[in-house]
């Protein structure tokens, strides 16, 4: 993300002599994630939505829910469906215009993090069954671009499903349904977390901003339930791991991940 | 306008349904540089309206066929967020988006001095978070003040409001329902220390006297929303301020105007240059009259002049679209539009 | 004659009428009519008989003369596209590259800049027409190593200079390090250590920050000798 960035030979070597003192450019450890903020329920006309800040990436999510017909193959299971959207709002490297490829990953990353991990029960949004679902809109819009959007992405997406309210409906004749007024919260049965970790030369850091990067080779997505399982794992960019090396990433991304979560449950409390 | 008048918006004492008078306008803040990676940026709030107006420029433009020889473009780029509305907006731009966009960059292009940077383009991002009426003049309004704080040089700030009709009465700054189902607005672009109109259209029908009675009224609202722009420029770069003026007096007897920096690396060389007059190339041709407010014919630009075009073609092709009550659209066929990864895909995959 | 109708020090914004009359004026002002107008945000300064308003924010404006530090983000045949942080790309032609005349049947560019090089460079034309033409065949100019690259704000590159480099001198000198100062706000700094470079850039950026306050080039020198202190206790 951020293709058109040149980042300058100066800068790509300092990031990596600095790595090989054990040191981060913006003077965090290698595990250590930037600080995250919530703005909640920022938009009313949502039925969810939250602002994350993950130290300078931003983004905002909203959640809208519509009725629709379910699939076919699967007829008593609502529907939820996840778009990103890299705004050239964000970055001066981003480019109107059609969704990139890169939106479309982190669409889709994000769309497996909240779909594997059942962090909502699809089934509790049928209506009536083979004809009328809830179908959750899950959308994100990149405010800033900072690096690491994925994380930031999957985080803000639980946090606009947490404060999600449904409207209640009325069973009318013939199949008709009557939306009313009064709305429910939105359950959320599972709170998945995602951590990437990204590759620079040997080292392997977590929660890259925007210039580590740029510089890095790799980098593996992997989204935890709250039950320390792996609900989602993404590897991206050309570089490769050592099997070993991508069990410890595994392990350090687990351990982040419970500092998010506790950030995350901090701000929905 | 959707509306046919039947709905009570305004009671006998003249309070509306918000419970504003008819001159009033809805809160309105403004917070200036809220994105970090943006040469400038702002956030209005004006009522329930949230939006997000983000300047990157001047900067190259591509393709660079577009460009224009002798002045910067203003590209400004006018977008919904899906969840802004009641009910969910395609993500794909619309034709509504589209020309809102036009209009608010002709009407920025009337206050930037586009001269001072020829062939490069100036891009203005606007993202409605939340819509709640009037967000074309509330976008305006935020542009206006993102450019300011991108350091670009305006003659400057535009401030905008609508002005409408509700239950036959000229109100101002409709919101939400007054805009569904009032029976006409105009909203309007204006430059309080220019005395210019840069943004002006119509929907609905009114009298003449409506009309000069809902311009006086927008007018006189603009100029409010001018002294909070101004206020939140000041409030921000107050706590910025660079005291400059100490390395002019330093630097004052050994530069000259004219002075060339040698080629080697001397540090003085590189000190302030005071540019007297350099100001005068970029200026608009001085005008005769001596206040601002009388005049603002004499130095019109050719940009203005199409603004001032646009609105008559635009009431015809654009009948304020998106706050109408639509009818719903089965979500599910949407979804199959969208350009976005949708489910479909994940269950195909499987 | 003239009437000017602020404070020393206002902080402006587009269209604020400065002063009424016959006055001398400089940048960020038009005038129209018998008054003068502020074209940008910034901080207005009276000084007697001149007044201009200094821009705090905004893309730097190539000069022709200008010692600027660039990134080389594209290599053609026989000429660089180089990022100078204005709005204009600056072009670098193989033949003010180098003393030694380029051949480019024999010669390779990208052996003399690649992508991502950081150069020192000097505009020699820009009429606003034509991008910028940049050189680096002089002497104390060409591909910087090593070290580090910052931004500020163009605006306050002055101040980071000081008086006849009384500022930025103190600075290399405190921190032992080595700086440039690109007139375009990208500033490079070499140390032998990296908390040397550390210290010079801290100073920067308090510079910047505190621009505008009186005796800065004091508590600069304070805090440098505090932090020598440190080290050799």
């Amino acid at each position: 993300m951020g293709d058109d960035f040149v980042i300058s030979e100066i800068e790509k070597d300092y990031i990596k002599s600095l790595l090989e003192q054990k040191k981060r450019i913006d003077g965090r450890e290698f595990n250590q994630a930037r600080n995250v903020e919530f703005e909640l329920n920022l938009v009313k006309k949502a039925e969810g939505s939250a602002i994350v800040t993950l130290g300078g990436s931003k983004l905002i999510v909203g959640v809208k829910a519509q009725l629709g017909s379910p699939f076919p193959d699967t007829p008593d299971t609502g529907v939820i469906t996840t778009s990103a959207e890299l705004s050239p709002i964000a970055s001066p490297y981003f480019e109107s215009g059609p969704p990139s490829n890169d939106a479309i990953e982190l669409a889709r990353v994000t769309d497996r993090a909240i779909r594997e991990s059942h962090c909502v029960d699809l089934s509790k949004l049928c209506v009536i069954p083979k004809k009328s679902v809830w179908i959750l809109f899950i959308d994100f819009y990149i405010l800033n671009h900072d690096g690491n959007l994925f994380d930031a992405a999957v985080i803000g997406a639980v946090a606009a499903l947490a404060t999600t309210k449904i409207p209640k409906v009325k069973m009318l004749e013939d199949d008709e349904v009557e939306i009313l007024e009064e709305v429910e919260p939105l359950k959320i049965e599972h709170y998945p977390i995602s951590v990437t970790s990204y590759k620079i030369g040997e080292y392997n850091i977590i929660d890259a901003n925007f210039k580590e990067e740029r510089v890095s080779e790799a980098r593996v997505t992997v989204g935890f339930d709250e039950k320390d399982r792996i609900v989602s794992l993404q590897k991206g960019a050309t570089g490769v791991y050592k099997p070993d090396e991508l069990l410890a990433v595994i392990k350090e991304s687990l351990n982040v991940s419970k500092t998010l979560r506790k950030e995350l449950m901090k701000a929905l409390s | 306008m959707a509306g046919d008048g039947t709905v009570q918006l305004i009671d006998e004492k003249g309070k509306r349904l918000d419970g504003r008078n008819f001159d009033e306008l809805r809160p309105i803040s403004i917070k200036i540089g809220v994105l970090e990676n943006a040469d400038g940026s702002a956030e209005i709030r004006m009522g329930n309206n949230i939006i997000i107006a983000a300047v990157y420029g001047p900067r190259e433009l591509h393709p660079k066929h577009r460009a224009l020889p002798d002045r910067a473009l203003i590209q400004c780029f006018y977008r919904m967020s899906t969840f802004s509305v009641n009910d969910r907006k395609s993500p794909a731009p619309s034709r509504r988006e589209k020309e809102i966009s036009m209009i608010i960059s002709n009407a920025l292009t009337s206050v930037v001095f586009t001269e001072k940077y020829p062939r490069t383009t100036i891009d203005v991002y606007l993202q409605v978070l939340q819509a709640d009426g009037g967000t074309r003049c509330a976008s305006l309004t935020a542009a206006s003040v993102a450019l300011a704080d991108a350091g670009i040089p305006m003659r400057g700030l535009i401030a905008s409001v609508a002005g409408g009709l509700i239950n036959d009465k000229v109100v101002l700054d409709l919101y939400d329902i007054e805009d569904q189902k009032g029976s006409g607005d105009v909203p309007l672009g204006y430059c309080p220390v220019l005395d210019e109109i840069s943004l002006v259209q119509l929907d609905g029908v009114f009298t003449l006297e409506q009309f000069e009675e809902c311009l006086k009224l927008s007018i006189k609202g603009a100029t409010e929303i001018y002294d909070i722009q101004k206020k939140a420029l000041q409030d921000k770069y107050a706590a910025i301020r660079a005291d400059v003026s100490v390395d002019a007096k330093e630097t004052k007897k050994e530069v000259k105007p004219k002075e060339e920096p040698k080629a080697e690396i001397k540090e003085e060389s590189q000190a302030v240059k005071e540019e007297p007059k350099e100001a005068i190339k970029v200026a608009p041709k001085p005008e005769i009259k001596a206040k601002p407010k009388e005049e603002p014919k004499t130095e019109v630009k050719e940009e203005p002049q199409a603004v001032k075009e646009e609105p008559k073609e635009a009431v015809k092709v654009a009948p304020k679209p998106e706050i109408k009550a639509k009818p719903k659209e089965e979500p599910k066929a949407e979804v199959k539009e969208e350009p976005q990864p949708e489910i479909k895909d994940e269950k195909e995959a499987k | 004659m003239s009437k000017i109708a602020l404070e020393n020090h206002a902080i402006v914004i587009p269209g604020d009428i400065l002063a009424e009359g016959n006055v001398r004026y400089g940048e960020g002002i038009i005038k129209r009519g018998d008054y003068y107008y502020s074209t940008v945000v910034g901080l207005f300064q009276d000084k007697g008989d001149f007044i201009q308003v200094k821009s705090l924010k905004g893309k730097y404006v190539p000069r022709s003369g200008d010692l600027v530090i660039g990134k080389i983000i594209e290599v053609g045949l026989t000429n660089w596209i180089i990022d100078i942080g204005s709005p204009y790309f600056a072009v670098l032609l193989a033949n003010n590259a180098t003393e030694k005349k380029f051949d480019p049947v024999k010669d390779d560019a990208r052996r003399i800049f690649n992508v991502g090089d950081i150069i020192l460079t000097k505009i020699v034309s820009f009429d606003r027409t034509r991008d910028p033409q940049v050189i680096t065949n002089e002497r104390g100019l060409g591909k910087l190593r090593g070290g580090r690259i910052i931004e500020i704000e163009a605006a306050h590159i002055p101040r980071v200079i000081g008086k006849k480099g009384t500022m930025i001198n103190m600075v290399k000198r405190l921190t032992r390090t080595q700086i440039i100062t690109g007139q375009n706000g990208r500033i490079w700094i070499q140390g032998k250590k990296k908390e040397d470079e550390l210290k010079a850039i801290e100073s920067i950026k308090k510079i910047e920050l505190e621009a505008h306050t009186q005796g800065l080039t004091d508590r600069i020198r304070d805090m440098l000798s505090e932090n020598n202190n440190n080290e050799i206790r």
